[in-house]
């Protein structure tokens, strides 16, 4: 798939779920794999916040 | 059959683990994303799907507790439940629930304003280490050793002056190896132990802190069991140190705790053992 942010090459694992977290190997940028009306497609993931953690 | 559901936000390892093992135990198993779940005042357990119990594995803390509160609201078991998560959150009450019951744990102060934790530490003297009440994986627990860093980090907290940042945890600083230990408990069972090990002052695996399999020995689990009491009990990650002349103390316990590496050395199936746990939980 392409990166939303740059148009690079984002590999897509077949076996991922949605909710997981894919990265940008040309810009870094992170993408939730997300499903919209049964196709998938990358949405800007969370950044890293203050209560997050175990 | 039993139903499970995991509640998630993002997910990671541990949750495609705990999704999987529940399927291979043969439970229908669901995984919700939080972020897109919706409740009201009149919502009603059947306008949902959770099944007959729940894993709330949120990494965000404030979204998973207040998703256990709707979810308590429907009267749905949640591990852990909102009063578990609200006791491991916030590290002052996990500190007075823990001396409360006994458990050995670090000497730690409270105070509600900078001025007052000036004091404190003019009285009790460094080095004291300082921790914000609500936070993980190391973030912002500081070591204190002189003045110049105490005033440079209160200024801080001044300028963000977040509700929390009123709050000062100040803790004894202990004296260990470069090491402390975490282990699993799931209800009744310690089912993994590791130390983390770090050159630096703080230990946390998210921190890149390495992990090596450790015994666990009849103390871990008996201090454990006592501090996963102390806080309500459920499926906890306690957080340990090696006390030069007190031996282990509890510093923290984890209220969604992870577990890929452990996972990957541990003797016993983790995930397997908190899946059969929820599913117990509520049989009984
Ligand atoms: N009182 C202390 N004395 C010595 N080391 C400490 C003390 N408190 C914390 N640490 C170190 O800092 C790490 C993070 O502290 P902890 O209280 O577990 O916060 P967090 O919730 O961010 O993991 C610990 O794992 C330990 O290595
Ligand atoms: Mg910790
Ligand atoms: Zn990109």
């Amino acid at each position: 798939m392409n990166c939303p942010d740059c148009d690079g090459n984002i590999n897509v694992p077949a076996d991922a779920s949605v909710g997981e977290i894919v990265s940008c190997p040309d810009c870094g940028a992170d993408f939730e794999i997300s499903k919209k009306d049964g196709s998938i497609e990358l949405k800007k993931a969370e950044t890293v916040g203050e209560d997050w953690g175990e | 059959m039993s139903k499970i559901s995991i509640v998630f936000d993002r997910v990671r390892a541990e949750e495609k683990m705990l999704q999987k093992e529940a399927e291979q135990l043969g439970y229908d198993t669901t995984s919700i994303d939080a972020k897109i779940t919706r409740f009201n005042t009149e919502s009603k357990k059947a306008d949902y799907d959770f099944g007959n119990v729940v894993l709330e594995r949120c990494v965000s803390y404030f979204r998973g507790i207040h998703f256990t509160a709707c979810l308590e609201f429907l009267d749905i078991p949640v591990i852990n439940t909102f009063e578990v998560a609200n006791n491991c959150g916030n590290k002052m009450l996990t500190s007075l629930l823990l001396s409360k019951h006994k458990v050995p744990t670090p000497k730690t102060y409270f105070s509600f304003s900078a001025d007052a934790a000036r004091e404190n530490l003019d009285k009790v003297g460094y080095p004291l280490v300082i921790k914000p009440i609500i936070g993980s994986w190391g973030r912002s627990v500081v070591p204190l050793k002189d003045k110049d860093t105490v005033d440079a980090l209160f200024e801080i907290r001044e300028f963000t002056d977040g509700p929390h940042d009123r709050i000062f945890y100040l803790q004894e600083m202990v004296k260990r190896p470069p090491r402390d230990l975490r282990a699993i408990i799931v209800g009744d069972e310690v089912v993994a132990a590791m130390y983390r090990k770090s050159s630096g002052f703080k230990t946390n695996i998210a921190l890149g802190a390495d992990p090596e399999l450790c015994k666990i020995t009849k103390e871990i689990e008996d201090l454990c069991l006592k501090a996963s009491k102390a806080v309500g009990g459920g499926i906890l990650g306690i957080d340990m140190m090696e006390d030069e002349k007190r031996g282990l103390v509890v510093h923290e316990v984890n209220n969604t705790v992870e577990f890929k590496g452990l996972a990957k050395v541990a003797t016993k199936n983790i995930p397997k053992a908190m899946v059969e746990f929820a599913v117990n939980s509520v049989r009984k």
